[in-house]
């Protein structure tokens, strides 16, 4: 049997809306989880707050009145105790033992309230999984549902002054005494780590031995004796990341995740969560340009009326869709059991530079004005002010852009890795100057 | 939601693949560019006999009634072996115009003979340069004859029979517009074939001099039917430009691995793995925004006007970005003529341009994202 014809006797026999063709309708369960998802948060969330968090975006997330870190808290802890809290977790962890669409479901119902989870981001993508893979039964049944909660704040304690994208070379040492360890050193640009309880810890224990096999990942409470945090000042004036030291802090070694030297590949456990918790969405700043340029009157008329405007709209409205389109693919892709690749680092590449540059275009649609930034003297609030100045970071954090085309490169295309000249070398010889 | 291929199409895809990969060869490619026939006629009667012509045909029709996503995933394979058969003018614009306007006489007549490969169908709407307008045809209909001049028309040459687009009023308005089907071998039928930058596809100018044509759909509703036809044509462009992007990626890839410089692979240089992880970038955004094109046009969603600029836009890009850079990264074996880079940079830079040209897309996006907004 060859060719379309071939094919024809299924298309007839065994046509089912729901699993063959491509359709965006929900299945009656899903209708039925949607139906309950949004009469819930239409009965709960914090109402008063949907505006301004509707209105804000990268660089501007503050609520005029009262505290962004306890309304996100509230609303957290409303959610599990009503069993909306950590979806894709199985139950017995606080979570819902939710399918993939249904979380997908749950974040298009939350709408602007899923802003509010930002605080949460790292402890359940990165820091729970990670627990849930490596830590002990008591301690999974201890240290998760508070964490799903939002009642106890996770943090990941990675990168380093002389580690950032090279995180393998990171030098904060754990030293083994009794049964316990001893953690000297100091992290960096780690996010929230001035309202975190708890954090999972990447150290040294082996320096003899090559970079990538002398590490151990650790959790420890953020309030043990001799860590101290320091807030860093970014570039755009706000503090979201901090310096952390550790100055003789005691972790006993039922904390260790993993074997003792296995650290790197926890890591990449710890990782690949990350690019699993798909679907949350990345901002690329195109719904503010396009709404912006929709209201603005140039000389000559609206700004979307105008030949160049529509131009550049047009090229960033088919990123922002391809982006979400291939969200979309990775979602139906994990609902049929399939694990999504390395292919989901395009949407942080992609945005990163596009909020970058769309800023700095709504400043120059503004002409000579567009220079100032104070809520009521610029357009739009300021807010394309503060995404230009917050946009830098984004190009970094997570992995930075060209970190990303490495890993497609080497992961998605299979192009060969780069000379590594320190992968075999103990880490104490590899050198620590340039020049 | 499921947003993906069923397992049905794309055992469709593989099967297309196949067929392609042994009928369509690089070497049946240059037969085409190199001006040796004017289409490759053996693939092309193939592929009437895989049923791929026919589709997304009604079976009533003589078509395989299967559906658009079926026809999308067949798209996307032709343009990645580059296929130089008259595709996408007889399956995108003539068969889906006569399908959508058609009476049914016209559709028991034409239709079979599309789906079997024994008609070739185009759509003769440019004339000169300039995007797709209502103002821009000049083509006199009057008392059921065609006087003026179409070009250029996408497999002109070599076509049956073409839908024209013609001026039967002065209004000023898009209703001035209607459509008439003419068999090329009408009298009054003057056929010329143009050179063009990507020969492994043909471009024609057809004057019509007094020629005799039979109204396609009611008067003055051409522009709507034209509209709607390019908009399912540009998805199903559009997956051929993802296919092309893609093959070009991998001959970028399969190159960086192979060639040695330095005493290492290329594509160990970050200067070469980045501008390729840069082409996957754009052909997977491209290849989601085709996934939801497709969605549109099979569904006859109302959202299909904006998917297809988008889809269009996306894949237009990505293919010319693609095609380019594999160029690049091969290097000086990359500008022979020997080495296949130039056939997909021919045919990226020629389909960008077939169904209009960016800035016409990107209006049209932006007009329908409006829409959307607004209401």
């Amino acid at each position: 049997m060859m060719g379309i014809a071939a094919l024809n006797p299924s298309y007839e026999t065994a046509r089912q809306v729901w699993d063959r063709e491509m359709n965006f309708d929900d299945t009656p369960q899903e209708a039925a989880f949607r139906a309950e998802a949004k009469a819930w948060i239409a009965a709960n969330a914090p109402k008063q707050y949907e505006e301004e968090l509707k209105k804000s975006s990268l660089g501007r997330t503050e609520l005029k009145g009262a505290n962004l870190l306890e309304v996100a808290k509230a609303w957290q802890k409303r959610k599990a105790d009503a069993g909306w809290a950590c979806l894709h977790w199985p139950r017995e962890y606080g979570g819902r033992g939710a399918t993939p669409i249904e979380r997908v479901i749950w974040q298009q119902e939350e709408g602007a309230f899923s802003k509010l989870s930002y605080v949460f981001i790292i402890g359940h993508g990165m820091c729970g999984p990670t627990m849930m893979a490596f830590a002990g039964d008591d301690q999974k049944r201890k240290y998760l549902p508070p964490l799903a909660s939002g009642e106890k704040i996770w943090c990941q304690l990675f990168s380093e002054p002389a580690g950032g994208s090279d995180v393998a070379g990171l030098r904060t040492r754990a030293q083994k005494s009794g049964d316990g360890w001893i953690i000297n050193g100091q992290k960096i640009w780690t996010s929230g780590a001035h309202y975190s309880d708890y954090g999972i810890l990447l150290t040294r224990t082996d320096p003899e031995a090559p970079k990538h096999k002398g590490l151990t990942m650790f959790f420890l409470d953020m309030k043990s004796k001799g860590v101290e945090i320091k807030p860093i000042k970014q570039a755009n004036g706000q503090s979201d990341f901090n310096e952390v030291y550790f100055t003789d802090v005691r972790i006993p070694d039922a904390q260790r995740l993993g074997a003792v030297n296995d650290g790197w590949n926890v890591s990449l456990t710890t990782l690949m969560n990350e690019r699993m918790s798909i679907g949350a969405g990345v901002a690329t700043g195109f719904p503010e340009l396009f709404e912006f340029c929709s209201n603005l009157m140039l000389e000559d008329g609206l700004a979307i009326d105008d030949r160049n405007v529509r131009s550049k709209l047009a090229q960033w409205a088919v990123r922002a869709s391809g982006l979400k389109y291939t969200s979309m693919r990775a979602i139906s892709a994990l609902s049929k059991g399939e694990r999504p690749g390395p292919e989901n680092s395009i949407g942080k590449l992609v945005a990163g530079s596009m909020i970058q540059d769309i800023a700095a275009y709504a400043m120059d649609l503004q002409g000579a004005a567009g220079v100032l930034s104070g809520p009521g003297d610029a357009e739009a609030a300021g807010k394309f002010q503060a995404m230009l100045l917050r946009a830098p970071g984004t190009r970094v954090e997570g992995g930075t852009d060209e970190i990303m085309r490495n890993i497609i490169a080497e992961r998605v295309l299979g192009l060969p890795g780069d000379i590594r000249v320190d992968k075999d070398v103990p880490f104490n010889k590899i050198p620590t100057k340039g020049r | 939601m499921n947003f993906d291929f069923s397992d049905e199409q794309k055992q469709l895809r593989n099967e297309a693949r196949k067929f392609l990969a042994e009928h369509c060869s690089s070497k049946a490619v240059r037969e085409v560019l190199d001006g040796k026939q004017p289409y490759d006629r053996k693939l092309w009667k193939g592929l009437a006999g895989m049923g791929f012509l026919g589709a997304a045909i009604p079976e009533e029709f003589g078509g395989a009634g299967a559906g658009h996503l079926e026809l999308c995933v067949i798209a996307e394979e032709m343009g990645r072996a580059l296929a130089p058969v008259p595709f996408s003018s007889t399956v995108y614009l003539a068969a889906e115009a006569i399908l959508m306007a058609g009476d049914d006489a016209q559709k028991q007549k034409w239709l079979p003979l599309l789906a079997s490969g024994g008609a070739i169908g185009t759509l003769a709407l440019f004339e000169g340069k300039g995007n797709p307008s209502p103002q821009a045809i000049k083509l006199a209909a009057s008392g059921g004859s065609l006087n003026g001049v179409k070009k250029p028309v996408p497999d002109g040459a070599i076509a049956d029979v073409a839908v024209v687009a013609a001026r039967t009023g002065s209004s000023g308005r898009e209703t001035d517009i209607s459509l008439f089907l003419v068999d090329m071998k009408s009298e009054g039928v003057e056929v010329k074939s143009l050179t063009n930058i990507d020969p492994s596809r043909g471009q024609a100018e057809i004057t019509f001099r007094n020629c005799k044509a039979e109204p396609l759909g009611p008067a003055g509703e051409g522009w709507s039917v034209i509209s709607q036809v390019l908009d399912r044509a540009a998805v199903l462009m559009a997956f051929e430009q993802v296919g092309g992007a893609d093959r070009a990626l991998e001959m970028g890839r399969d190159y960086a691995l192979d060639r040695i410089a330095f005493g290492r692979p290329i594509g160990s240089f970050q200067a070469v793995k980045h501008m390729l992880a840069d082409m996957y970038v754009s052909a997977t955004l491209a290849r989601s925004n085709c996934y939801y094109g497709a969605w549109a046009l099979s569904t006859n969603a109302s959202e299909l006007p904006e998917a297809a600029a988008a889809a269009r836009i996306s894949a237009t890009q990505a293919f010319q970005h693609c095609a380019k850079n594999n160029i690049q990264v091969h290097g000086g074996m990359g500008f022979t003529w020997e080495f296949d880079c130039h056939m997909y940079y021919r045919r990226a830079n020629a389909t960008a341009l077939g169904l209009g040209s960016l800035s016409y897309w990107e209006d049209a996006l932006i007009d329908q994202m409006r829409k959307r907004n607004a209401a």
